[in-house]
C-alpha cells in the first residue's frame, strides 16, 4: 500500500497545502490587482503620449521661426532686402523665404474671410526661417536684425512653445504619479488581505511553529499564494487595458492630443511589464506583512 | 539536554511555578504529575520554548532559550518530539500528511517505508487517509505520538498522552514510550494517572516529578 504522503510533491506545492484554501474571498485580491493594472495601463498611455506630445511640439516649433516686419510703406521693401541679406549671412539657417501677398492672404483668410485687400492694409511682411543644424543663435540674430531693419521682429515661438511643453510634461508627471499611487494602493490592499489571511489561520500557524517551521517557511505559503493571485489579476487587467488602448481610434494626421493616446513601437512593451511588477509588489507586501504578523502571533 | 535553573513563571497573576531547578539527563524517563491546573502543561511549554521564563534560565541543548532567535527555536523544536494535550493537528490534512508535517516544514522527505512502519507501530494504517476530526480520542493521541517521533528526536515531551483512552490503550501508549526510551530517547510524560506511573516503574527506571505548592520536586520511591 502506498500512502498519500509518498506521492512525490515538490516542497513548494506542499508549502501551499499546509495552509487551508482560503475560500470565496480569494478572488478579491485577483480582482483588485486586475482593476489596478487596468488603470495603470491608461496612466501609462497618458504619460507616454504626453511625453511624445511635448517632444513633438518642441521639435516642430523649434525648427521654424518667423520674422515679422512692420514698417512704413516706403521702408518695407528696403528693410525686407536688409533682412534677407542678414539671413543669408547668418550661420545655422537652413532656408528662409519671404511670404508673398497670396500666401499672406491665405494665412489670414480664416480670420478675415476671402477677398481681403492685403495691399491696402498695414499688414506686416512675414519671412519664414527654417533652422539649420547646428541652429542659429537667436539672440545674436535678433541684435543684428535690430541694427539692419528696425521694424523686424524675430519670433522663434518660445513664447507659446514653453507653456505647451510645460503642460505636456506636467501631464506626464501626473501620469507617473498616478502609476506610483496605483502601485502603493495595491500594496496596501494586498497587505490588508494578507494580514486578514494570516489572522484567520493563526491556529494553523501555531501548529506549524510547534512542529518546527521557520517563519520563512510559513511566510512562503502565503507569499506564493498572494503573488500568484496578483500576477493572474494583473495579467488579465493588463490584457484588458491593452485591448482598450488598441481599440482607441488611430491617431490621424492632425495628431490631436486625444487621438494620440496610445502606445507606439517599444511603448507596447511597457504594459507587459505591469504583471511582473504587480507580482513583485504583492511579493514584497505579503512578505513584509507575514513576517510582521508572525512575530505577533507566536 | 534540558535544564531549569531557578525558573519561575507567571501568566500575569501570582507565580504559577517558582524556584524550579532540575536537569533531564540524556536517556532518562521522567513523569511529571500534579493536580489539574498545577502547571504541568506550563512546565512543558517552558521546555520547548513556547513560553519564556519570567525569571531564571531554561537551557535547551546547552543554549539559554532567551538567546534563541525565532529560527533557532524552530530548529530546536525539530530535535524535540512533542505530544500536545490537545494533539494540535491541521484538520484539513489527512492523518498521514499530519504525521509527516515535521518533515514537510523542514523541506525534507519522509520515506514511504518509514511512514508505513510508523503507522503500523501505532496501529493506524487503515486510517492514513482519514481527517483528524474523524478520529477517536485514542487514535488522535497515538497519531500525535507518531508525529512526535517521526523526525527521530532526542527528547520526547508528552502532555497527558493517555488523557482520554481506556486502560488497555494507555498501556499500549506506555509500551510505545518505553520502547522509545530503550532506544535511548529522553522522555518526559505529564500525567495524573498514578496507575500508569506504577506500571511504568515495573518496566523501567522512571523518576517522578511532582508539582506542589508551585514547586517541582522529585517524588520519593513510595508511590
Ligand atoms: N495562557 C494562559 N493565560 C493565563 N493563564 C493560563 C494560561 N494557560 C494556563 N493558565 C493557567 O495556569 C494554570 C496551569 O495551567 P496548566 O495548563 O499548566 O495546568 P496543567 O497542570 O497542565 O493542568 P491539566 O492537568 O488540567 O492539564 C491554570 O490555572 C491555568 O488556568
Ligand atoms: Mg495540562
Amino acid at each position: 500500500m502506498r500512502l498519500p504522503t509518498a506521492k512525490p510533491a515538490s516542497p513548494a506545492t506542499r508549502a501551499l497545502e499546509v495552509v487551508p484554501p482560503s475560500g470565496p474571498t480569494a478572488w478579491l485580491t485577483t480582482f483588485t490587482a486586475g482593476a489596478m493594472t487596468f488603470l495603470c495601463v491608461f496612466a501609462l498611455a497618458l504619460s507616454l503620449a504626453s511625453g511624445r506630445l511635448a517632444n513633438r511640439w518642441s521639435e516642430a516649433l523649434a525648427k521654424t521661426a518667423t520674422i515679422r516686419l512692420s514698417a512704413p510703406a516706403e521702408q518695407v521693401q528696403i528693410q525686407t532686402d536688409a533682412i534677407l541679406a542678414t539671413l543669408a549671412t547668418t550661420p545655422g539657417i537652413a532656408s528662409f523665404r519671404a511670404l508673398d501677398d497670396a500666401e499672406t492672404r491665405a494665412l489670414l483668410e480664416p480670420w478675415f474671410g476671402p477677398g481681403l485687400p492685403v495691399e491696402a492694409l498695414p499688414i506686416p511682411r512675414l519671412i519664414q526661417v527654417v533652422e539649420g543644424e547646428p541652429p542659429y543663435d537667436s539672440e545674436g540674430l535678433r541684435q543684428r536684425l535690430a541694427a539692419e531693419a528696425p521694424g523686424a521682429l524675430l519670433d522663434d515661438h518660445t513664447r507659446w512653445r514653453r507653456p505647451l511643453a510645460e503642460a505636456a510634461s506636467r501631464i506626464r508627471l501626473l501620469g507617473i504619479l498616478s502609476i506610483a499611487l496605483i502601485g502603493a494602493a495595491m500594496a496596501a490592499m494586498i497587505t490588508l488581505a494578507a494580514r486578514a489571511a494570516l489572522a484567520t489561520n493563526a491556529e494553523v500557524i501555531h501548529v506549524l511553529r510547534l512542529v518546527g517551521a521557520k517563519d520563512s517557511y510559513i511566510a512562503r505559503a502565503f507569499v506564493r499564494r498572494f503573488t500568484l493571485r496578483a500576477l493572474t489579476g494583473a495579467a488579465i487587467g493588463a490584457a484588458a487595458g491593452l485591448i482598450g488602448v488598441a481599440a482607441l481610434p488611430a491617431a490621424d494626421a492632425a495628431g490631436g492630443f486625444l487621438t494620440g493616446l496610445g502606445f507606439t513601437g517599444w511603448g507596447w512593451l511597457w504594459p507587459l511589464a505591469l504583471p511582473p511588477l504587480a507580482a513583485l509588489v504583492a511579493f514584497a507586501a505579503t512578505r513584509r506583512a507575514a513576517f510582521q504578523k508572525l512575530r505577533e502571533l507566536t | 539536554m534540558i535544564s531549569f535553573e531557578n525558573v519561575a513563571y507567571s501568566y500575569g497573576g501570582g507565580e504559577l511555578l517558582s524556584n524550579v531547578s532540575l536537569k533531564l539527563a540524556p536517556g532518562s524517563f521522567h513523569f511529571l504529575t500534579g493536580p489539574s491546573g498545577a502547571g504541568k502543561s506550563t512546565f512543558l511549554k517552558l521546555a520547548y520554548a513556547e513560553l519564556i521564563p519570567t525569571s531564571g534560565r531554561v537551557i535547551l541543548f546547552d543554549k539559554d532559550v532567551t538567546t534563541l532567535s525565532r529560527d533557532d527555536v524552530a530548529r530546536t523544536r525539530r530535535r524535540i518530539g512533542i505530544v500536545h494535550q490537545d494533539c494540535k493537528f491541521l484538520d484539513h490534512m489527512t492523518l498521514a500528511a499530519n504525521m509527516a508535517l515535521p518533515f514537510t516544514v523542514s523541506d525534507r522527505e519522509s520515506s514511504a517505508q518509514d511512514m508505513e512502519d510508523l503507522l503500523g507501530w501505532v496501529g493506524l494504517k487503515h486510517l492514513a487517509d482519514a481527517l483528524p476530526p474523524q478520529l477517536s480520542g485514542g487514535e488522535r493521541q497515538r497519531a500525535a505520538l507518531a508525529r512526535a517521533v517521526i523526525v527521530d528526536p532526542d527528547i520526547i515531551l508528552a502532555d497527558e498522552p493517555t488523557g482520554n483512552v481506556d486502560w488497555e490503550m494507555s498501556l499500549r501508549i506506555l509500551t510505545l514510550l518505553v520502547e522509545l526510551n530503550k532506544m535511548g530517547k529522553t522522555i518526559l510524560v505529564a500525567t495524573h494517572d498514578l496507575n500508569l506511573i506504577r506500571q511504568a516503574k515495573a518496566q523501567i527506571q522512571a523518576r517522578v516529578l511532582r508539582i506542589a505548592k508551585h514547586r517541582v520536586q522529585l517524588a520519593g520511591a513510595d508511590l
